[in-house]
């Protein structure tokens, strides 16, 4: 069984019937005891990184969360899920991650003068006709740019669509964690991977057919 | 690079999709989480449903189809219509919306917009704005001045409308968009009252405006009737994403013949 960390106020439905669409027994949980029994992890994340933290230590999730990590008991973390994995973020002041991985949480930059990074797939000359303006959030479909291959990818190719949603981003310390990347002004870590640790900046949950097939990857490491 | 949205809109009324003309005139085209799959199998990059139910059961029953909805589709799901509190967002988020959007109880009461940001997050709060051109000679906005000093003389303008696009506001829609961003909305769906039911084009002019002047993103809504419609509003409008009701829904075009149309463009689009 997956266990998926009730942290509030998302909504994690999806999540859970995404893992059942491709064949993996997932469950919503309140009680942090319920991580022992499972056999791996998710923690996902939606709204502040503050309160998020928060609610995951009231709720007493941090601690077998660390255990399982220990363990080398699989655990994807999702989107705000991925940002508690660091040490601190600078989302509304200076906050304590996790510090799982070392490393910052930061804003994308809030200038005009910045253009998508398009050196992999070439620049057409229409796409000049194109907003010049970065919006924030970072909200819709971007692709990942594969850096290492990890198991969650398989059958997904390189320069894949995802679903993203956010106004910061991840620096890692230690670039060796680094799974994927993104352009959207600069370049980001979208995917990271530390041993038996996942985590993507989009919503897999939400990736349509390429999403599900990731959720069924990470469920499979799971299995084996 | 990010791709630009395609996103199929539907109108649900007592749990039945129809497509409203001009706001007026009704039509029924199916169950909604049917045509949701189907929107979800064909690559929509996002999906919108529009509560236009004015009964209590009503609303239960759209409960019910949000929640079957995200049971099925693994996409973004944004839902608008009569929401009036904290409370209904978070029913509908707990439900599997991704985002709500606001509209009329955001002109009524703009502290919802900041309550239900700082609660949710941004990213789940959608400003919908309706928008009505203004006649050269109309001074409606100014008297009543709802304005900056520094944007009073800016022509064209547009007013925004509230109630399913029955009352005027007096609001200037440039100046809400900046405070609903402001007050924490993450995304803004705009819709021409003007082309709306129209299928002759968006309001380009006004489709740029304001998504020239917010930072957050902009999705453009009503007029679309061809695949050009589309284009020329990500690309002269320079919306982030584009909202399309009946060319979608009564198979005029699929969402993918709309996405080759728009890549051979030159639009980035997830293909």
């Amino acid at each position: 069984m997956i266990a998926i960390i009730d942290s509030g106020i998302a909504n994690l439905r999806s999540v859970q019937k995404g893992f059942e669409r491709v064949g993996h027994e997932a469950k919503v949980v309140e009680d942090p005891r319920v991580l022992n029994e499972a056999s791996a992890i998710v923690l996902p994340g939606v709204g502040a990184f503050r309160d998020g933290i928060a609610k995951l230590q009231e709720g007493g999730f941090v601690e077998p969360l660390l255990q399982a990590l220990g363990e080398g008991k699989p655990i994807l973390g999702i989107c705000l899920g991925l940002h508690f994995l660091f040490s601190e973020s600078e989302e509304f002041g200076l906050h304590k991650g996790l510090g799982i991985i070392k490393g910052r949480v930061v804003r994308f930059p809030q200038t005009s003068d910045l253009r998508p990074q398009t050196s992999d797939i070439g620049l057409r000359t229409s796409d000049k006709l194109l907003s010049t303006k970065l919006k924030i959030p970072h909200m819709g479909w971007n692709q990942i740019w594969v850096q290492k291959e990890v198991p969650i990818f398989k059958g997904i190719p390189d320069g894949s669509y995802f679903y993203f949603v956010h106004s910061y981003y991840v620096e890692p310390e230690d670039k060796t964690v680094v799974a994927a990347t993104t352009d959207y002004g600069i370049r980001f870590t979208s995917v990271v991977r530390k041993d038996n640790l996942y985590a993507t900046q989009f919503h897999p949950e939400k990736s349509q057919a390429l999403g599900l097939r990731l959720l069924k990857n990470f469920g499979d490491i799971a299995r084996c | 690079m990010l791709a630009k949205r395609i996103i199929p809109c539907l109108d649900v009324k007592d749990g039945r999709v129809v497509k409203g003309t001009r706001f007026l005139n009704l039509r029924d085209a199916g169950d909604p989480v049917e045509v949701a799959e189907l929107y979800d199998q064909e690559g929509a990059d996002e999906l919108v449903f529009l509560d236009i139910t004015a009964s209590f059961e009503g609303r239960e029953i759209m409960m019910e189809v949000v929640r079957r909805t995200a049971e099925k589709a693994f996409m973004p799901l944004t839902v608008g219509g009569g929401i009036r509190n904290l409370q209904d967002i978070r029913n509908l988020l707990k439900a599997g919306a991704d985002k709500v959007s606001l509209n009329t109880a955001a002109v009524k009461e703009p502290e919802l917009l900041r309550a239900s940001s700082e609660r949710f997050g941004s990213q789940c709060i959608v400003l919908a704005i309706d928008a009505k051109r203004l006649t050269v000679h109309s001074s409606r906005i100014t008297e009543k001045k709802h304005c900056q000093p520094s944007t009073v003389n800016r022509e064209p303008r547009w007013e925004v409308y509230i109630h399913g696009g029955r009352t005027p506001t007096g609001l200037d829609a440039l100046e809400w968009a900046w405070r609903g961003v402001e007050l924490g909305a993450g995304e803004i769906l705009l819709t021409s009252m003007d082309k709306d039911g129209t299928k002759d084009g968006y309001d380009l002019d006004l489709t740029r405006t304001i998504s020239e002047a917010v930072k957050v993103p902009l999705i453009a809504s009503g007029g679309a009737g061809t695949l050009e419609h589309l284009y020329q509003a990500l690309a002269e409008g320079r919306a982030d994403a584009v909202l399309a009701a009946s060319i979608f829904h009564y198979r005029e075009f699929t969402i993918c013949q709309a996405k080759e149309y728009l890549r051979e463009r030159g639009i980035p689009v997830r293909l």
